[in-house]
């Protein structure tokens, strides 16, 4: 029961993407026939090859609109405007290569394999920081920073109100 | 419409031509997956968002297509990239290459 309604889930996401994909195909209505048999059998194949990993352990709480909204919020707001300005400061850097690298390690206190995710992939995609490791026991991040200023450094001090959004949105 | 789609080509050519001088320019593996990847994440994003907007600006079925499958490539680009930098950084540590004058490395002192 529990496995078809992750097949189920799974495979509703993946053929919901693949209409995206083939928006305005038809020559009639948005989508032509065979575009939606050929979404229907690769969501299938999508869903019984991975829908048992995709929930596993709270992955459900994924499905929770508020968390989405949050989402598109955390996106367009803080990580954009931290993202460009960040992306200023690296073009700075390679054209004055001034440079100060470092590998630094703090914990953000996430417990979620979602939440960690999240939060590493908003750290690696800030140009300047990228996540080389994470302790999978105590939640560690080990971050290589470009300009290291604080060799025991606090979250805020590396990304920011990251951690605190990843919260809200994950766990 | 056409300055906007312009202006974002600009923008994306310029941090494209960074991330090239940043491959060259920067010292070690880690520091160049940076300039690297990075930049041209930025650059891709604003040449995607440039060929999405000239697709709505077209209309119909062929233009509509390439606004939504050139919005749907920036986010898989979003996904994918940091996935992909990150695979790229923690293999190289793995296989022993040190930062190149690092300040720190906490990493390492955990083994």
């Amino acid at each position: 029961m529990r496995r078809a309604a992750e097949w189920t889930a799974t495979g509703m996401f993946a053929f919901a993407v693949y209409l995206l994909l083939a928006t305005f195909t038809g020559s009639l209505g948005l989508w032509a026939p065979d575009e939606l048999i050929a979404g229907a059998v690769l969501a299938a194949v999508t869903a019984l090859a991975t829908g048992a990993f995709l929930w596993a352990r709270g992955g459900w709480r994924l499905l929770q609109p508020q968390r989405w909204i949050l989402f598109l919020i955390y996106l367009i707001g803080p990580f954009l405007v931290a993202m460009a300005k960040a992306n200023l400061d690296v073009a700075w850097r390679v054209i004055t290569g001034r440079i100060r690298p470092g590998i630094v390690r703090f914990n953000p206190g996430l417990h979620t394999e979602f939440g960690r995710t999240l939060l590493a992939n908003s750290i690696t995609l800030t140009p300047g920081t990228l996540t080389v490791d994470i302790d999978d026991g105590s939640g560690d991040f080990y971050v290589h920073w470009i300009n290291v200023t604080d060799e025991s450094p606090t979250p805020e001090r590396v990304c920011g109100s990251f951690p605190n959004w990843a919260r809200r949105i994950a766990e | 419409m056409n300055a906007l789609i312009y202006a974002f080509l600009a923008i994306g050519a310029v941090f494209n031509g960074l991330g090239a001088v940043a491959l060259l320019r920067f010292p070690d593996v880690y520091t160049r997956v940076h300039g690297a990847t990075k930049c041209t994440t930025f650059g891709s994003i604003f040449s995607l968002l440039g060929v999405a907007v000239y697709g709505f600006a077209q209309g119909g079925g062929i233009g509509g297509t390439m606004a939504v499958r050139a919005f749907l490539a920036l986010v898989f680009l979003l996904l994918t990239n940091p996935t992909g930098s990150h695979a790229l950084a923690r293999a190289a540590h793995r296989a022993g290459i040190k930062p190149f004058r690092a300040v720190v490395d906490r990493l390492e002192e955990r083994r």
